[in-house]
């Protein structure tokens, strides 16, 4: 094999690594705070795909530009949601909280199914095929927007729990809960606050996701488990581990791929799963469990 | 043996479940074939609900990947038949062991390196991720291609092969659900019963009284393993086609957890119970549907999202408590199962 | 404590009354006159909703078709599998409970297979619609039909046409690179190839294989390593959403191969070529297919041109439609709708005047239809065209493939 195809394959699988770390990043806010796993997270995502699939078709508006009125809808949504379904389940214990999110994630499904059909949507943006040759690199235009806009988006939210109060006052929710009740702090509203961030995160994924991948209404699953795997493995409520997750599931896929059978890519990012919770289970930039 | 099979079961108790035994008895003199196919699902999922509900509504470890039991269990009977032409009851022991000592590495590995909670129920998804790209490589099974058992004698009931009609596959599964839940019942009794709830309750202090932990959750994951393979036995064989898409899949998972989540974790009836309404609750979406000529694709599958988020909402413990109280049939008032949970 | 014993009775009371349907519902009776009762099994949602939706316009414009052909009146019981075998199992008996006389269906080997036992111990007739799994007509079964061609057929045919393009466009490519999904159907393929392939003396060698999981999300590794093999073709076998990743790739590392040579789904369906608009046409798909010179093609054509205007007919339309063909046949013949004298007139069935290639729909011992010809077909202008074999041809091959920078 020529040598340049491993530089290809290395950016190529940074770059998607990048996304997929922008999507893991809302399961993992979601988790360090609230505690909850959110089973629903693929089927969220997907959903969001559709908002930009509408977005594009009925009003020609770009995917990446309504990134941001997407993340705005998805947050409403995952608001309501903690404040009318979930908040209740956070003392429950975790097989129970797993089958409310299942349920939500079977609804989601299938009445996305029912709206839209079985076939896949896409959208067809102007820069859809470009790619920039520099060298004998080739990159692909789409995916260099989606990799930067997700440092973008991750920098945003961790500036926000790093310096606005709001931020502050979660983080101190997700560190000690009676500590938060004593001092004053409504932590329902934060919690809601929170998920609706953490929905906000994988709406803005998910119309990255769709100019990559075009969407369907059983994706979802897949991308729970994905997003699984990444959190995981950057530590679970980690947001920069998220980030590093994703890079890492992405170049390992991309290079097991390259240098393996394609067909058991998976398979690494598996490993590379089970070999963090043996050995360093709070993951790679997780704090550690208590 | 004999005190850890009947203590505890009160008369109303035994005789609910004697005539509920009966009627399964004789259902299929009286059922349809439409409804004996039900009656095997239901059986198939009740089963599959008592062997997981060892892992986590006795000792209290979250298992979401319990489709590579079944999967394991499938495989290598069929794997046996269709190479060897070994008997599915040959196979069964071995297709046991596999699993138990599958299950065991898992749980050697999660528990040694004190993996708990929600990481241990993602480990187990990863297990049964791996499993499923592994198999669709592996060509002794003809990977992805799938695996088909020969049907020839379809017509007379072989119970030595498992070659037969539904009926057949009926009472053989009856025969284990029942010996399940008697096993089951067994073990709430047991020493080991006491630990695994200590253990489900508070680790640290099952700990602290001097219960090796470590060994009694390897004893529950194996023994769940072990038991969950019984079905994959079933399922290859009533099947008579395996593909590593469809055995492994997460959703095969997901599937078995709801019968014993919505029955009630953790009580002895409920993954029964929780097996019998989701099944016919499947059924009965359809048919309401099907009556009112409204039915697009995926409709039936929200409804029954619907019904689930209803029942999860509302009673966080499971339909059989609330349900045995209201007929009398509660396990014991005073029984640490049927306590609901902090 | 009052409350809650009222609300589980009450609860109780709804139960019972859904049991109470439950039991009675088999005693409906949907009878329609002395029209046959078809039960037709598709996976309609979960993953395979795209295909069994599409199969099942196939099925629902076959009614007043084959009505208008002359054949006798049959009613369609619809029922969704759910992409799932106890599903399929459990609609299977559902519908042969409610009166189906006869099931067509389903798309996938394995769901397809859990029908076929229900079918086999009932004495229904089960004729499968799609389906590529050789073991399902190796079983013995004697209620069970397949209008079909199994993966070793499919490859033959294939190989066949390729060599006749080759001719007609006086230049072959001497290396190609065969990339294949890793799931029933692209197994069934690969393992054919090694047996197939050296009977027809090919001008090419397969430089590499690459597998790649049916559940990829990104496919740019797969891509990269193909181009980097330097073959002159890119053989193939895909799916739906695979096919368009692949596309998008070559676009974009800049890759144009002579040709596009597909052995499977994907690649010709509506959706590829709705998405890629221009960058869709070109790719050559070997597949079983209708022959758009035969009289009952262009009446199945106008029937979907006025259902659904927007769709082309495809393989999902065509070889439901025959399974419902055959049906229709068998009853028009047994002049009853016993399963038994169904099943003995489908075993002597010998339609001519059908929609796919080759001679016609004729059963053989173990209940397949080995005379089916596949097609080789071209994308041109959001349209197919049938280029091989020379009978069932409508249009010559575009050689090579147009680069994909050149649109």
């Amino acid at each position: 094999m020529p040598a340049e195809i491993y530089l290809n394959v290395a950016v190529s699988g940074l770059l998607t690594g990048l996304v997929y770390g922008l999507m893991a990043l809302g399961l993992s806010v979601i988790f360090g705070v609230v505690r909850v796993v959110n089973f629903a997270h693929g089927e969220m995502m997907t959903l969001a795909m559709y908002l930009a699939v509408v977005l594009f078709s009925a009003f020609k508006l770009d995917p990446l530009l309504m990134m941001v009125p997407i993340a705005a809808v998805l947050f409403v949504l995952g608001y309501a949601l903690q404040m009318g379904l979930i908040n209740p389940f956070i003392t429950r214990p975790e097989h129970s909280q797993f089958m409310l999110l299942v349920a939500i994630a079977i609804i989601l499904v299938n009445g996305l199914l029912i709206v839209f059909g079985p076939d896949a949507r896409s959208v067809q943006t102007s820069y859809a095929y470009d790619s920039f040759a520099v060298g004998p690199l080739i990159v692909d235009a789409t995916k260099t927007y989606a990799g930067l806009a997700a440092i973008a988006v991750a920098a945003a939210l961790f500036a926000f729990f790093r310096f606005a109060p709001l931020g502050k006052a979660i983080r101190a929710c997700a560190d000690n809960y009676t500590g938060a009740l004593v001092v004053g702090l409504d932590v329902k509203r934060l919690y809601a606050l929170t998920f609706g961030l953490g929905a906000a995160c994988v709406g803005a994924a998910g119309a990255m996701l769709v100019l990559i991948i075009d969407v369907t209404p059983q994706l979802g699953p897949a991308y729970t488990l994905l997003a699984f795997v990444i959190v995981i493995t950057g530590g679970l409520g980690s947001m920069p581990g998220a980030l590093v997750g994703g890079v890492l599931i992405g170049m390992t896929e991309a290079m097991a791929g390259l240098l393996f059978t394609p067909s058991a890519k998976s398979m690494f990012a598996f490993a590379i799963l089970v070999l963090v919770l043996l050995f360093r289970p709070q993951g790679i930039l997780g704090k550690q469990l208590s | 043996m004999r005190s850890l099979l009947l203590d505890g079961v009160s008369r109303r108790v035994w005789i609910a479940l004697g005539v509920t035994l009966a009627v399964l008895l004789i259902a299929p003199l009286i059922v349809n074939d439409y409804l004996l196919t039900i009656l095997i699902l239901i059986l198939y999922f009740a089963y599959t609900a008592q062997a997981w509900n060892i892992m986590m509504g006795f000792a209290g470890q979250l298992s979401l990947g319990h489709a590579l039991y079944v999967g394991l269990g499938a495989y290598t009977t069929a794997a046996l038949y269709v190479h060897f032409g070994l008997s599915p009851w040959l196979g069964l022991p071995v297709a046991v062991i596999v699993s138990a000592l599958t299950g065991a590495c898992i749980g050697f590995l999660a528990f040694r390196f004190r993996v708990a909670g929600v990481y241990f129920a993602i480990l187990t998804i990863a297990f049964a991720e791996f499993a499923r790209i592994g198999f669709d490589h592996f060509g002794w099974v003809n990977g992805s291609s799938g695996l088909f058992l020969p049907v020839a004698n379809y017509t007379q009931s072989d119970l030595w092969n498992l070659r037969g009609k539904p009926v057949m596959f009926y009472y053989v599964l009856l025969f284990f659900t029942v010996a399940a839940l008697a096993l089951c019942h067994a073990l709430l009794r047991s020493r080991a019963g006491y630990f695994w709830q200590a253990i489900r309750e508070d680790e640290e202090a099952a700990r602290s009284l001097g219960i090796d932990t470590f060994r009694y959750k390897m004893y529950a994951v194996v023994l769940s393993a072990g038991m969950t393979s019984v079905a994959g036995v079933f399922f290859a064989f009533y099947y008579n086609n395996l593909f590593p898409e469809q055995v492994f899949s997460i959703s095969r998972s997901v599937e078995l957890i709801l019968a014993p989540v919505i029955g009630g974790v953790g009580t002895l009836i409920g993954p029964i119970v929780g097996a019998f309404l989701l099944t016919g609750l499947a059924e009965v979406i359809w048919e309401f549907l099907n009556a009112f000529g409204f039915d697009p694709p995926g409709a039936k599958q929200v409804f029954y999202g619907i019904c689930l988020l209803f029942v999860v909402v509302l009673l966080p413990d499971g339909v059989w408590p609330p349900l045995s109280r209201a007929l009398g049939l509660a396990e014991r008032p005073d029984a640490p199962d049927d306590k609901p949970e902090a | 404590m009052k409350r809650h014993t009222n609300m589980t009775r009450r609860r109780l009371l709804a139960g019972a009354a859904a049991t109470t349907t439950f039991l009675a519902a088999p005693t409906i009776v949907r009878a329609q006159g002395g029209a046959l009762k078809v039960g037709v099994l598709l996976p309609r949602s979960g993953v395979q909703a795209s295909i069994g939706q599409d199969c099942q316009r196939g099925a629902d414009l076959s009614v007043s078709l084959l009505k208008s052909l002359g054949y006798p009146d049959i009613t369609l019981m619809n029922a969704d599998t759910e992409t799932n075998v106890d599903v399929a199992r459990t609609r299977a008996e559902k519908l042969i409970a409610d009166g189906a006389q006869l099931l067509v269906g389903a798309f996938d080997s394995g769901q397809s297979t859990a029908i076929a036992q229900v079918a086999e111990q009932k004495g229904i007739p089960f004729v499968i619609n799609i389906a590529a799994a050789p073991p399902i007509t190796e079983q013995g079964y004697k209620f069970v039909f397949r209008n079909f061609p199994t993966a070793p057929m499919i490859l033959g045919d294939a190989f066949a046409n390729q060599k006749e393009l080759f001719e007609a466009a006086g230049a072959a490519p001497k290396t190609v690179v065969f990339m294949h999904v890793n799931d029933t159907f692209g197994m069934a393929m690969k393992g054919g190839i090694g047996a197939v392939m050296p009977k027809f003396n090919m001008p090419y060698q397969i430089v590499e294989q690459i597998s790649y999981d049916p559940a990829a999300r990104d496919l740019s590794v797969e891509l990269a390593k193909a181009k980097a093999t330097g073959a002159e073709a890119l053989m193939v076998v895909s799916r739906l959403n695979d096919a368009i990743l692949l596309t998008r790739e070559m676009v974009k590392q800049r890759w144009s191969p002579m040709a596009v040579l597909s052995m499977g789904p994907g690649w010709y369906e509506d959706q590829y070529l709705k998405t890629l608009g221009k960058l869709a046409d070109g790719p050559l798909s070997f597949v079983p297919w209708f022959d758009p010179n035969k009289k009952l093609s262009k009446q199945l054509e106008a029937a979907l041109a006025k259902a659904h205007p927007d769709i082309n007919l495809n393989t999902n339309h065509v070889y439901t439609f025959e399974a419902l063909l055959v049906a229709a046949d068998a009853f028009k013949r047994a002049k009853s709708t016993d399963p038994k004298a169904l099943a003995d007139a489908i075993r002597a069935t010998d339609i001519t005047d059908n929609v796919s290639p080759g001679p016609g729909i004729k059963f053989d011992a173990k209940g397949q239809n080995d005379k089916l010809k596949d097609s080789a077909i071209q994308n041109r202008g959001g349209k197919l065209v049938t280029v091989a074999p020379k009978v069932a041809a409508n249009a010559k091959v575009e050689w090579p493939m147009k680069p994909y920078d050149k649109r």
